[in-house]
């Protein structure tokens, strides 16, 4: 993978059992980086999370239950940055409300977002058109 | 899910054999170990050597069933978490909650001290 610019550009039913899947797809891209410095085994699992996470977010915040109902994401490569762009169709909601996890109180639920945070340089959220764009960047170095 | 059920010395041992502990299936491991604490099972011990990847909701089925074990008066301790695994524990501090065992031998004896 030197030079070209690369996008995978997927839709897959909204159900959980296509996580594997995705994350999947993450951990190739991971692996084909030729001029990665870092460790790619972590970089495939931090991806494989980092979609994983947010495919879950968007069957959660997805509109009314429709049995063919798709998740949008979108993958790419270009040169050093990467860029994930995971699309749902439901309200949406303000990322930037989302606290980080309380590290004194066990919560069950909560840690998505901060894991997402965590892992990837920036996040975003927002609108366009009809549907909700969850953005994450990480430059690949 | 395929999780193997086995007891070892006053101790009911779940080997999760799955590549991944994810939203698609970690409820299906909080409903087990929420019946074997109602059911009066007082040491659990959940063994993650073949899963691979965890996900929040995975941590999160993990932290129920510790949260379970507290309000039963029990105990759920993990054992064999590979390298990336115990990392997502790092992460998010929750290796400062459970109490975490290279292997199921030691674990165990852990449980009888």
């Amino acid at each position: 993978m030197a030079g070209n610019t690369i996008e995978v550009d997927i839709k897959v039913p909204n159900k959980t059992r296509y996580l594997s899947l995705i994350g999947k797809i993450g951990e190739d891209i991971a692996r084909e980086l030729e001029k990665y410095s870092g460790d790619k085994e972590t970089l495939a699992y931090h991806l494989n999370l980092v979609l994983t996470e947010a495919m879950v977010n968007a069957i959660k915040h997805s509109g009314p239950k429709e049995p063919e109902k798709l998740v949008r994401i979108v993958i790419t490569l270009n040169a050093d940055n990467l860029t994930i762009r995971v699309y749902d169709d439901g309200q949406g909601f303000d990322i930037n409300t989302i606290p980080p996890p309380n590290f004194d109180e066990l919560e069950d639920r909560g840690r998505g977002i901060f894991l997402i945070r965590s892992l990837m340089d920036s996040v975003h959220y927002h609108k366009e058109c009809q549907e909700n764009i969850l953005e994450m960047r990480k430059k690949l170095v | 899910m395929n999780l193997v059920n086995e007891t070892r010395k006053d101790v009911v041992v779940l080997y999760v054999k799955e590549e991944r502990l994810d939203a698609h299936n970690s409820s299906e491991l909080k409903t087990v170990v929420q019946k074997l604490f109602e059911d009066g099972t007082k040491n659990v011990l959940v063994d993650l050597k073949d899963v691979r990847f965890i996900d929040s909701s995975g941590l999160g089925a993990l932290v129920s069933g510790f949260k379970n074990a507290i309000s039963h008066q029990g105990s759920l301790k993990l054992s064999s978490l590979q390298s990336q695994v115990k990392s997502m524990f790092e992460l998010t501090r929750l290796h400062r909650v459970f109490e975490i065992f290279p292997s199921t031998v030691e674990a165990i004896e852990n449980f009888q001290q």
